[in-house]
């Protein structure tokens, strides 16, 4: 996997995804690369994952 | 309960937006609090619960969050919203009947328990109708039934979903407004700010693209939201409202575990939501 300066690999497409200074685990962000939607796993290593799909039960 | 265990704690699996801003707004206030991923909380009953005694309910999904809450506060925590208002407001049919009990305008509605019951109670309340899911939503799912013949059509295919929440229909007069809804934000029983949200289809969710202009917030406005959000027992909320086309206000919905970002933005500096709920919650715990 390639090291990414303050980020990680997308799991899908393997674009660096940058995370912010202020980034917080569990939080979604969207690959540039690809736009699929991903969980911030870790900070420390920095690690993303596909977020989880969106379930029926969700939304207002 | 040991010092290092924060007082608070923020629920939540999923950090988006709203969940972000509310947690920096409790590090710009001081507050020491933990997030609870429900993905990963288990509480056995009987066993002393160790962790925050104030949790702020941001989970998105409708059952983890209920069953989340309702877990917590048997173990003595306090949970904004309560277990209670996210029973009521996470089903919409929960939350018509609230609204009906306390005297509050909302379109007409009724629940059928199958859909042959279903098209009976389409005759009784009229075409154009809507069907929503009881739960859940971001507008998805939710379909306006023009006549008996989509009607059919459209229950035919919940019948052969395969969950059984599928076949219990909820149904509604459809409101022909203005183009817009309003949505009103409420934080400690009262209401901050509202929006109109406007969109291209008929469903004015933002999660469907809907944009949100600000409103002012009228007296009348202030009053039903207010009354809304406390006939489903929510002291943190989004009233959803319509105006029929002779401009009267009709409750359409309230949400418990609200999103808020489309109001932050169309008010600027004007309000801070984020704080708001930060700070509500800091009076409530105490800290």
């Amino acid at each position: 996997m390639q090291q990414v300066l303050n980020g990680a690999e997308c799991p899908e497409c393997a674009t660096p995804v940058e995370l912010a200074e202020n980034a917080t685990v569990s939080e979604i962000v969207e690959c540039v690369g690809c736009r699929s939607e991903l969980e911030i796993a870790s900070i420390a290593p920095p690690m993303l994952v596909p977020a989880p799909d969106v379930e029926e039960d969700w939304g207002e | 309960m040991g010092s290092e265990v924060p007082h608070v704690a923020v629920l939540a699996s999923r950090v988006r937006y709203e969940e972000k801003q509310i947690m920096a707004a409790l590090e710009r206030r001081g507050v020491r609090f933990a997030r609870l991923d429900p993905r990963s909380l288990v509480v056995t009953e009987g066993t002393r619960w160790e962790g925050a005694r104030f949790v702020l309910n941001r989970e998105v999904g409708y059952f983890r969050a209920l069953y989340a809450a309702g877990t917590l506060e048997s173990a003595g925590v306090t949970l904004l919203n309560s277990a209670e208002a996210t029973r009521v407001s996470g089903d919409k049919w929960h939350t018509s009947a609230a609204l009906v009990r306390h005297g509050l305008p909302t379109p007409r509605t009724a629940l059928a328990m199958t859909p042959d019951a279903a098209l009976d109670a389409l005759d009784q309340l009229g075409y154009p109708a809507v069907i929503k899911p009881l739960v859940g939503s971001w507008g998805r799912l939710v379909t306006r039934l023009s006549d008996r013949e989509t009607a059919a059509a459209v229950l035919e295919h919940l019948a052969a979903l395969p969950s059984p929440q599928s076949h219990v229909l909820y149904l509604q007069e459809y409101v022909p407004g203005a183009g817009r809804d309003l949505r009103v934000l409420v934080v400690g029983g009262r209401a901050i700010g509202a929006t109109y949200r406007r969109g291209d289809q008929w469903r004015t969710n933002v999660a469907r693209g809907a944009v949100s202009e600000r409103c002012p917030l009228g007296p009348d406005l202030v009053k039903l939201a207010e009354a809304a959000a406390e006939a489903v027992g929510a002291v943190i909320a989004g009233v959803d409202l319509i105006e029929d086309r002779d401009g009267r206000l009709t409750v359409l919905e309230v949400n418990d575990r609200v999103e808020f970002r489309g109001l932050q933005e169309a008010h600027g500096a004007a309000i801070d939501v984020a704080d708001t709920i930060a700070a509500f919650l800091i009076e409530r715990a105490g800290t």
